[in-house]
């Protein structure tokens, strides 16, 4: 097991070493001169050349990427091209957005797509299945930003309950701030949620097929009994894989719900920040992102040995199938 | 580790039921009146830093401009220079001298003195071998600056600059404190009406009431500027009330649901911004007037008002603002005319469907618009067009640095700009001897007359020559609350002076 | 589940093959044919509502709805078809080379795999949006890239299985190449997997060019997308919620179309008819 999680901290560590140089190096050779969107249409040469020394364009490219990186792995967090804050400040207000909103919708699926799609598997066949099954279908085809909008039309704009974006800042209390992220939330966790339930039911389904659930029966347990007791504990696995997985994604489809809604987030950071070319807001977050993609990839690993003992002894393929 | 499901289930459906008690308890109550004596302003771009002096943004000024930091002179909401630190100033007879004498009675928002001396170093900040003023050339002319006493400056010039009074009434000539200039970009220290409270960055600017202005006390107690990038976020934040004022509105296509609400009031003004089709002399056959003047009859400017801009914005053809006294209506010399132009391009030897061209576009939805219908009006005369959408760093870098363009659609926002068709190697490569002559001889007259014949005969020559596509002059789109007064029709300068913003009974 | 051999698409599976069938049939021949020319403008019957002369109504430009939905189903089409091409031309070759060699080449292809994964495809799309500017070649690059790593991973996995079957273990002990027993034994074997696999990424590549394309990064005017559709009708939501409902229903029927098929095909083709053998990722792709 020890030996595992080295492995796996050690390719971790080797993905982000490669995530930096990649995106170091992308940002390299983007079109675009940072001084001079900040000076605009009338800028002068020399007040060019005198913003591009002060935001220490001018060093050698080695050095620059080797001053970065030093500064990362001493926390320390370069200052921004645009705003002239450190990284760290202008992050974390975004993340109180970005981190509540993932983490509601996230809820949000579990609290939807897990309990349908065991409902489901346990009335396999029958109306509630189909029912289950067919709104599942039709919530993993659509587009969550076109969600997005047709929850807008109906809350916002017709209904006139909640705001049709922006966000009013926690210090408004959680009441107006929670009111914001429930639109998004929602157009995040649907088409989630569809997912989780479908992986739920056929994970159900295939462990009621097993031989310990049939012992489970034949110890006179009923089915439902059977199913808390022995079956859902092993129905997780595929259940975990796919909310790690998920998690990743809903860190990437804020950006775009985030553009729908009009919220402060990390995803409309992002956006910002290449369009205006600042590099070092970029190249954090790109490796933040990334950093945080493979703990939670990681996670979910250990996850699997928490659930399940004879993988502890099989050691951390469970992802290669 | 894992939790036995029928409990975890449980405390699932608790959380689900607060969020629903959350969601209900965050329903808007009653619509309530806001306190008469805040506002909320929305605006379309978040500054990037809030330091009028280090950045070419117009989000800054609109911020800051007039509300946090004061010039020595200040430009009206009529465009004309008006006093401000500097209650009044002499000029040399040679034009070379200009004594301005400062107000006494000034304190910066950090509770220092405003003296000469914070005005020498505001100036000589700008004007130092490592400025970073996005517009340094607006003190080009300034040779030395002295303070005679405290209250006295002196600003000596090279040359005569019949404009130094209005340049400093400019955004990125305000006066910055010796001790404060330095963290202006996060905590924005300088002498208006309002002081600065803080910045939630993504989301909005808050100011409020400076007590020891040296004017009279603003009728608001606080400002906040909201940043609203999305138009149709725009709309629904008006219609809700959450903001009461936008200056400059970005969706044309909704003004017609706000005109008909009587709690608005819409109020369309003028800006200085010439939208032009900038067409690249270097690039043949771009270098030929016969073609460039085709392009020009190629474009139908009533369909593009209609179709891009909802029917707001005034037909130029020329570079010059419509509202200025000296401006001549030129659109005459460019018609919409399919079958001239297509005459002219046969003239030039270029047979249909033989001429592609690019066409550049920035982000903002004026020229994004404009030139779909504009590569259909060109695409109608026998001109392919492809359309390269490009974000604005890499339009300043690529179009307007690098040269690398045949066409471009971009509003030109800076006041009496016609001097820019003067300079050399400009992005769209415009060179005529006789218009740089008239220029030089424009920037050495300072009787008004005369000035405005010559802007006249200057915006004549570049109707003649065709040198771009003349489109049409943005409209400044005003929406706010009907019973807010006092804020401006139209925009000569890029700011929301909340001076005189008040709430009616 | 292995008792329930179904033979043929079922009700589902061909209510999926029609619906992709007209979908596909509508792009084919909106090539040829539209009401109206889906790039015409005719400003002073903007924002039109439905009429005998557009029956969909037309935009903000006086386009006509209808024939811009019938352009946009050509460009998802394509742009999906050409982006899961590339991913599973890539891919493909890559597990079944792991499969086959296992060892530091197998360990290399899935750390490789690995740090596509962590690349979110919509920052990937983003970032080369800025290096080479936006359009259709942008989000075939980008959806491609992140399918790459799917199909290794899902051909990796199939054939791995394949490797341990007792015909296979023959034809090495008979002294056949590796290369060709991928070739000859592999692929065949696991062809119905993949097949089941590309449809649905191909519904995921239709909703991720949806996604790019509504952020401004997919193809670009006078090109008709569907996302774009939606990106400009936003601005008239309050006007004109028509133009926003349209196209997002066009995704949909499309995506679902395909995801119904490759149920279909999964009951028929995956030899495992393991509902969880099939990457149902839900995917950057899709997401994000």
């Amino acid at each position: 097991m020890a030996w595992v999680l080295a492995k796996r901290m050690v390719a971790l560590a080797l993905t982000l070493v490669a995530a930096s140089l990649l995106v170091f190096a992308v940002l390299e050779v983007l079109p675009g001169d940072p001084a001079l969107l900040v000076l605009g249409v009338n800028a002068r040469p020399d007040t060019l050349a005198a913003l591009r020394e002060s935001m220490g364009l001018t060093e050698p490219v080695a050095w620059r990427y080797l001053t970065w990186v030093g500064g990362l792995l001493r926390g320390e967090f370069a200052t921004s091209l645009t705003y002239g804050v450190p990284v760290d400040t202008l992050l974390a207000p975004r993340l109180l957005v970005s981190g509540p909103l993932a983490v509601l919708s996230l809820g949000l699926a579990v609290a939807l797509g897990i309990p349908l799609g065991v409902v489901a598997a346990a009335r396999r066949g029958r109306p509630t299945d189909a029912a289950v099954m067919g709104v599942s279908q039709l919530g993993v085809a659509v587009p969550n930003f076109w969600l997005g909008i047709l929850l807008v039309l109906l809350f916002a704009v017709t209904l006139r309950w909640l705001p049709a974006g922006g966000f009013p800042g926690w210090e408004a209390g959680p009441g107006p701030a929670l009111a914001a992220l429930l639109l998004p939330a929602l157009a995040l966790a649907l088409p989630q949620a569809a997912i989780l339930a479908r992986v739920t039911r056929s994970a159900v389904l295939e462990v009621l097929g097993e031989d310990y659930m049939r012992t489970a029966r034949a110890k006179g347990l009923s089915k439902t009994e059977a199913l808390w007791a022995h079956g859902l504990r092993n129905a997780l696995i595929p259940v975990v894989t796919i909310l790690g997985l998920q998690f990743s994604f809903l860190l990437a489809g804020t950006i775009i719900i985030e553009n729908v809604f009009n919220l402060p987030g990390v995803g409309r950071l992002i956006f910002q920040a290449v369009s205006q070319r600042d590099l070092v807001v970029v190249r954090d977050l790109v490796v933040l992102l990334a950093a945080t993609v493979g703990v939670v990839n990681f996670l979910v690993d250990l996850s699997y040995a928490a659930l399940d003992p004879r993988l502890r002894l099989r050691g951390g393929s469970a992802t290669d199938g | 580790m894992v939790l036995p499901l029928p409990r975890a289930r449980r405390r699932a459906a608790t959380a689900l039921a607060a969020l629903a008690v959350a969601a209900l308890t965050a329903l808007p109550g009653p619509a309530t009146a806001g306190p008469p004596d805040t506002l909320v302003m929305g605006m379309v771009l978040e500054p990037p830093h809030l330091d009028p002096t280090a950045g070419a943004a117009a989000a800054i000024d609109e911020v800051v401009y007039a509300n946090v930091f004061e010039g020595l002179t200040r430009i009206g909401p009529d465009g004309s220079v008006q006093p401000a630190l500097a209650e009044r100033w002499e000029i040399s007879d040679d034009g070379l001298t200009y004594t301005f004498h400062l107000r006494r009675d000034v304190t910066f928002h950090d509770g220092t003195a405003f003296t000469a001396d914070d005005a020498v170093f505001s100036l000589q900040r700008a004007l130092a071998d490592d400025s970073v003023n996005a517009q340094k050339g607006l003190f080009a002319a300034i040779d030395s600056v002295a303070a005679l006493d405290g209250y006295t400056l002196v600003v000596g010039l090279s040359r005569p600059e019949g404009r130094l009074l209005y340049n400093l009434g400019w955004g990125d000539a305000v006066m910055v404190g010796l001790e404060s200039a330095d963290t202006n970009k996060t905590r924005p220290i300088g002498t208006g009406p309002f002081r600065f409270v803080r910045w939630v960055q993504g989301d909005r600017v808050e100011l409020e009431a400076f007590p020891d202005f040296w004017g009279p006390a603003p009728a608001l107690s606080a400002a906040t500027f909201r940043f609203i990038p999305d138009p149709a976020a725009a709309l629904a934040a008006m219609l809700a009330g959450d903001v009461d004022a936008y200056a400059n509105f970005p969706a044309p296509e909704g003004l017609a649901i706000l005109e008909e609400d009587a709690r608005f009031a819409v109020v369309v003004g003028t800006t200085e911004g010439e939208t032009i089709l900038a067409l690249n002399h270097r690039r043949p056959p771009l270098d030929d007037p016969r073609v460039r003047r085709a392009i020009g009859h190629a474009i139908d400017r009533n369909t593009l008002i209609d179709g891009a801009m909802f029917g707001y914005g005034t037909p130029i053809g020329s570079h010059f603002a419509p509202h200025h006294p000296a401006y001549v209506d030129l659109t005459d010399r460019s018609p919409h005319d399919p079958e001239r132009a297509r005459a002219l391009l046969a003239e030039a030897g270029i047979a249909p469907g033989d001429l592609r061209l690019t066409l550049h576009l920035p982000p903002p939805s004026y020229a994004r618009r404009s030139g779909e219908l504009i590569a259909a009006q060109l695409g109608a005369v026998g001109v392919a067009v492809e359309i390269i959408p490009v974000e604005w760093a890499q339009w300043l870098d690529q179009a307007f640095r690098g040269h690398d363009f045949d066409m471009t659609i971009v509003a030109h926002t800076e006041p009496l700009d016609i001097d820019i068709y003067a300079r050399d190697d400009y992005y769209f490569g415009y060179d005529n001897p006789a218009f740089d002559a008239l220029m030089a001889t424009l920037q050495s007259t300072r009787d008004t007359a005369a000035r405005a014949d010559l802007y006249r005969q200057a915006q004549t020559i570049l109707a003649e020559d065709a040198v771009n596509g003349f489109l049409f002059q943005l409209a400044k789109l005003g929406v706010w609350d009907a019973r807010l007064s006092g804020l401006w029709r139209d925009s000569p300068v890029q700011a929301n002076d909340l001076t005189g913003v008040s709430w009616q009974p | 589940m292995a008792e329930r051999r179904v033979r043929t698409l079922g009700t589902a599976g061909r209510v999926g093959a029609a619906t992709t069938g007209a979908v596909v049939v509508v792009a084919l021949v909106s090539l040829v044919w539209t009401p109206h020319d889906p790039a015409a403008m005719d400003v002073a019957n903007k924002l039109a509502g439905p009429s005998l002369a557009h029956p969909l109504g037309t935009d903000h430009f006086g386009r006509d709805t209808l024939s811009q939905l019938m352009a946009g189903a050509r460009v998802s089409i394509a742009v999906s078809l050409v982006a899961v091409g590339l991913g599973a031309g890539l891919g493909v070759p890559l597990g079944l080379l792991a499969a086959a060699r296992r060892g530091w080449l197998d360990e290399a292809v899935m750390r490789l795999n690995d740090l596509a994964f962590a690349f979110p495809a919509l920052l990937t799309a983003v970032l080369i949006t800025a290096l080479l500017g936006p359009g259709a070649i942008n989000a075939i690059l980008a959806i491609g890239l992140f399918n790459v790593p799917v199909f290794a991973r899902v051909t990796r996995g199939a054939a791995l299985a394949v490797w341990k079957r007792p015909f296979v273990l023959a034809a090495r002990l008979a002294g056949r190449g590796r290369a060709r027993i991928s070739l000859d034994h592999v692929l065949p074997n696991i062809a119905g997997t993949l097949i089941v696999q590309a449809t649905i990424q191909f519904a995921l590549a239709i909703l991720a060019e949806a996604g790019l394309s509504y952020l401004g990064l997919g193809s670009q005017p006078p090109e008709v997308s569907w996302g774009r559709m939606l990106n400009e009708a936003q601005t008239f939501l309050f006007l004109e919620p028509r133009l926003a409902i349209l196209p997002g229903l066009a995704i949909v029927v499309t995506v679902l179309g395909l995801n119904l098929l490759g149920d279909g095909l999964r009951d028929r083709l995956d030899p495992r008819l393991d509902p969880q053998g099939v990457d149902r990722r839900p995917a950057g792709a899709r997401r994000g």
